[in-house]
This record gives C-alpha cells, structure tokens and sequence, in this order.
C-alpha cells in the first residue's frame, strides 16, 4: 500500500459553552491552524472530509453547511457521520483511491447546544429500545457493570483512569477539564448510573479539529514533517445491546489485529510509545487496553495500578488528559490522532512522551464501543 | 502548535487570513466586549410513523393480546433472537421460526438510573437491564424495578410485569421484577 502522511494538524480549545462561536467559526479555526501548521494553503486541498452529526447540531446535511469554513468551495466535500478517526479512515481512502493528493478531514460538535441524554437516546432504534429512555450513560453502565463484574475490576480501578487522565489535562492547553483529584474525589462525586459516576463520565464539550492527509508524493513537497499511517484497521459488532458479550470487544481485537498486521506490530504494548484512545468513561480506557492487546483479557485494572500507563511509565495512555477531559463528539477521535502527531512531531509540550516513535490513536462509533477504529502512527 | 517555520505558499494574502483564522480567538475575544452575545432557542419537533414491520408487528400483538413474548429462530446460528427479529445479522440471513419464549430470565448485567431526563420512562431511581429469557439466545434490554435495587446483582432471576393497558409497544412490559424476595 502506498503511503499515507498526516502533515498539519490543528485543534481548537475544548470549552462548554463556546457561546461565541458559531460551528463555522470553530472549523475555521482549526481548519486555519492545520493549514499553517502544514505550511499549505488552502489551493492545496484536493478534498475534504467532514465529519458531523445531524441530531447534535439540530440541522440537516449539516455537512454541507460547514463546507465554507472548511475551504471546500469548488472542491470534492464528502462526510463521514461518525467519529473522527473514520474521517481518517475515508480521507487516506480517498488518497489511495488515485484521486486525490491531499485531504483535508475537519470534525465540529457543539454538544452543549442541546442535550446529551436526549441526542444519544436518539442513537437507539425507535422499535425495540428507544422508549425505554437509554442513553449513553446509562448503556455505558450496562456495559461497565458487566465487564467489571466479568473480570472483577474494581470502581477505584476504574477511577484511577479519570485521576490519571484529568491530572494529564493539565498539561494540555487544549483540555477543558484539568483537574488534581484523587480515587477518593472520584468515589465520592455523584453516582450517575451505577457503576458511573460523575468523574467517571467524560463532559459535554465544544470544539473542532482538523488534520490534513497527502500522498507519498505530495507529502514530499510540504514542508512540514510527515507523520506516517502505518496501519489502520476498524471493525464493527452488533447493534443491539443483548446480541453482544458487552465485557469483551472484539471487534476492537479485531481492527487493532489489522492495524498491527499492517504496521508489522507483533507486541503492541513493547513496540507502541503512546496511546490516545477514547475514554468516553474511565472503565473504557480498561477495556479499550485490553483489546488493543497491552494487556491480557481481564487484566485492565491491574495494568491502570502498575502505573505503566502514566505519563513516565512504559506506554503513557492519553498524555492528553483523553476524552474523559474533553469530549466534542466526533472531534474527539481526530483530537486523538492530532495529539499523537504531536508526540511524534516533538511538540507536545508538557505532555511530551520521551522518544515516542510509534503512536496509537483509536476512536468509537456506536453504543458502547459498538465499532472501532485503531490507527498506528510514526515517524 | 508546531508552526516553526515560514509559510511557504504563493498566495501570501490567503495565508495572512489564514493566520487572521488562527489568532482568531484572542483577536476576537473583544467582540463580546462590544455586542451583546445572542443566543438562539428552539426545538426541533418532528412527527414520524415508523413501520414495525413483520417480526415487530407479530412481536407487540402477542406481547399486547397474550401478553407472550417470542422470539425467532435462526436457521444458521439456531439462536431465538429476542425481541424477534426478521434478520439475523450475526449470519446474515432470514431467520425462518417463531419461537415463544419465557416470560423469565436471568440478568445479564443492570444498572440504577440516578439522574433525570426527559426521554426516561419512570423518574429515578429506576433500572435497566439486560436480560437473558429462558429459551432466548440474545439478551433483552429493558427496565428492572418491583425491589430494591441493593440487592440486586448479575445472575438474579426477574419476570416480565405486563401493563394493565396494553399499547403494542415495548412498554407492554412494564418492568422486570427480581424473583424470590
């Protein structure tokens, strides 16, 4: 396969409330800081990707609505409805497909605007689930309870992500949640849906990213260093709850094998520097390792209490802070790849990751982890 | 954000906007200063009628009429699918038997609601779970109620609470209630 380059990245600061700015004005600004991160302008960009979600910005087609502020005018605008790292996905698709030499992939959400339970309820068919009012908290604790109960994974386990990832934040200048807590903050704030609580539930966030993919060829001629696609690898399971084990993933297992496959990683956990991976709530980023193979099935709470995951240890998960310190819906998965092109550009600032050579970016789709997206960048 | 070097592109004037877009936060943060933010209300209210179709329609008049629940049979995987289903997505073919299952089951994993919102059906605290019926082969998302929650747990036995007033909907059911207590 050919090879694929991200070569500019550009985040927004994650916010509620953004109240000043309008869904334009948000991907301008990412789209703007990508462009002059990849020192290109916008004649450039063969094409573009956008990624957004009807039902959160209360407007149809909204896609093509945002296509003035993403510079797609007169250009090829195509849309993924869908996290972010499927934007990845369909944009170096479309490279690979010969048309293309350079996309543009720019993600928005406003999820402050209206109401989260509301929305993800809306996610459920209106048949069989959607009356019984689930929505992503509430399903999410399904699913928590059976894994942690399937595999004796305590809360404070748990909590130990949301201490680890907020105290991330705070290096983090796009974060919206910095915090200095500790296990016994997270015990003690307000149970959501038990096993969730309020700490260990990402927050309702604004903001927009943009990252720009080139060919081989043209990547050359850009002066910003590229950063490669190594592998990439993405998979789905059922759609009802009941049809799935909700305490395994594998159609995780299954995406990270053909990313891995791809990037020629036979042992994630030695060969990968640093892990962006979507912590939508705190037993995610557990589960989430497990599939990923940087731990043995069951084994999640123990690797969250070896440390190894902090930001010194052997393989730091979300130097970021990671969703659990800002979730824009469907921006949070090109915030994970932005974060790791950043690692392994060197200029991560303060949440740096020493020599990080080979990242790992993952994004969701779907109640539950219902499908994923595993993306292996280096250098 | 990693922007060391020059810009290196020709059109130097859409490079100055696009740096005008990146500095545009604090150049505009003044604004606000000036004008007062607006901020627009709506709702957006939108009737539908959605088809339950055959395996739906024959699954909410039984539940509705005989207050059974049933499920259907794949002819590949041979799992009831519960709720009934046309497909079997897993094999990707028709399921080809209807099967009634029971009105029992074990829970597969729950939780209690503590906060509120509109799209609830009962105000909390209340639970969802995830139910496996006795000859089913999936799990059955629903409510958990009729005890007290502390003493809920993974593997207890509950039994479908049918309405008084029946719709043909999933609300048909009630609840689950937890057995033996």
């Amino acid at each position: 396969m050919e090879s694929i380059a991200i070569i500019g990245v550009g985040q927004t600061k994650y916010e509620r409330m953004k109240k000043g700015d309008t869904f334009a004005d948000m991907i301008f600004e990412a789209v703007s800081k990508a462009l002059n991160d990849a020192r290109m302008t916008i004649q450039e960009i063969d094409n573009v990707v956008t990624v957004s979600n009807d039902f959160w910005d209360g407007r149809t087609i909204s896609s093509m609505a945002v296509m003035d502020a993403c510079g797609a005018f007169e250009k090829n605008v195509s849309t993924v409805e869908g996290d972010g790292t499927f934007g990845v996905l369909y944009g170096m698709m479309r490279i690979l497909s010969g048309s293309f030499g350079t996309t543009l992939v720019a993600a928005h959400s406003k999820g402050s605007e209206s109401k989260a339970s509301l929305i993800t309820n809306g996610m459920f068919d209106p048949i069989y689930q959607r009356a019984l009012g689930l929505d992503a908290v509430t399903s999410s604790a399904l699913q928590a309870r059976q894994y942690m109960q399937k595999y004796g994974v305590s809360e404070e386990q748990s909590a130990r992500v949301s201490v680890k990832n907020h105290g991330n934040a705070r290096n983090n200048p796009y974060a919206q949640l910095p915090m200095d807590i500790s296990v016994k903050d997270v015990m003690a704030s307000r149970m959501l849906a038990d096993p969730i609580k309020l700490l260990d539930a990402s927050p309702i966030s604004d903001g927009a990213a943009a990252v720009i993919l080139a060919s081989e060829e043209r990547a050359k001629k850009i002066a910003q260093k590229p950063v490669w696609i190594k592998g990439v690898g993405h998979c789905a399971e059922a759609y009802f709850l009941g049809d799935r084990d909700l305490a395994e993933c594998p159609s995780l297992e299954a995406a990270a094998k053909k990313a891995y496959g791809m990037a020629g990683i036979t042992n994630p956990f030695q060969e990968i520097d640093v892990a962006e991976i979507y912590d939508a709530f705190s037993y995610m980023e557990l589960l989430w390792s497990e599939g990923l193979g940087f731990c043995g099935r069951g084994q999640g709470g123990k690797l969250i209490e070896s440390g190894k995951t902090q930001m010194r240890g052997q393989l730091p998960i979300n130097p970021s802070g990671g969703v659990l310190s800002a979730h824009p819906v469907l921006v949070a998965g090109l915030a994970r790849v932005a974060e790791c092109v950043l690692q392994l550009r060197q200029e991560a600032g303060a949440r740096q990751v020493e020599k990080a050579k080979t990242a790992l970016a993952h994004g969701i789709n779907g109640p539950c982890g219902q499908s994923h997206c595993v993306i292996v960048l280096s250098k | 954000m990693g922007n060391g070097g020059q810009p290196r592109g020709k059109d130097s004037k859409r490079l100055r906007a696009q740096e005008a877009g990146e500095e545009r936060g604090k150049a505009m943060g003044k604004w606000t200063e000036e004008v007062e933010e607006l901020v627009h209300r709506g709702r957006i209210k939108v009737p539908y009628t959605w088809s339950v179709g055959e395996a739906g329609s024959r699954f909410f008049v039984e539940l509705r009429d005989h207050q059974k629940i049933w499920g259907t049979r794949c002819p590949a995987c041979k799992r009831v699918l519960v709720p009934a289903r046309k497909l079997c997505g897993q094999c990707f073919c028709q399921t080809n038997e209807w099967v009634e299952v029971s009105d029992q089951g074990t829970v597969q994993t729950f939780t209690v609601v503590r906060y509120p919102s509109e799209v609830q059906p009962q105000k909390p605290p209340f639970g969802y779970g995830i139910i496996k019926l006795d000859g089913a082969g999936t799990g059955m998302t629903h409510l958990l109620s009729g005890s007290d929650p502390a003493n809920w747990r993974i593997g207890m036995r509950v039994q479908a609470v049918f309405k008084e007033k029946r719709a043909g909907n999933i609300l048909d059911i009630a609840y689950f209630r937890p057995l033996g207590e």
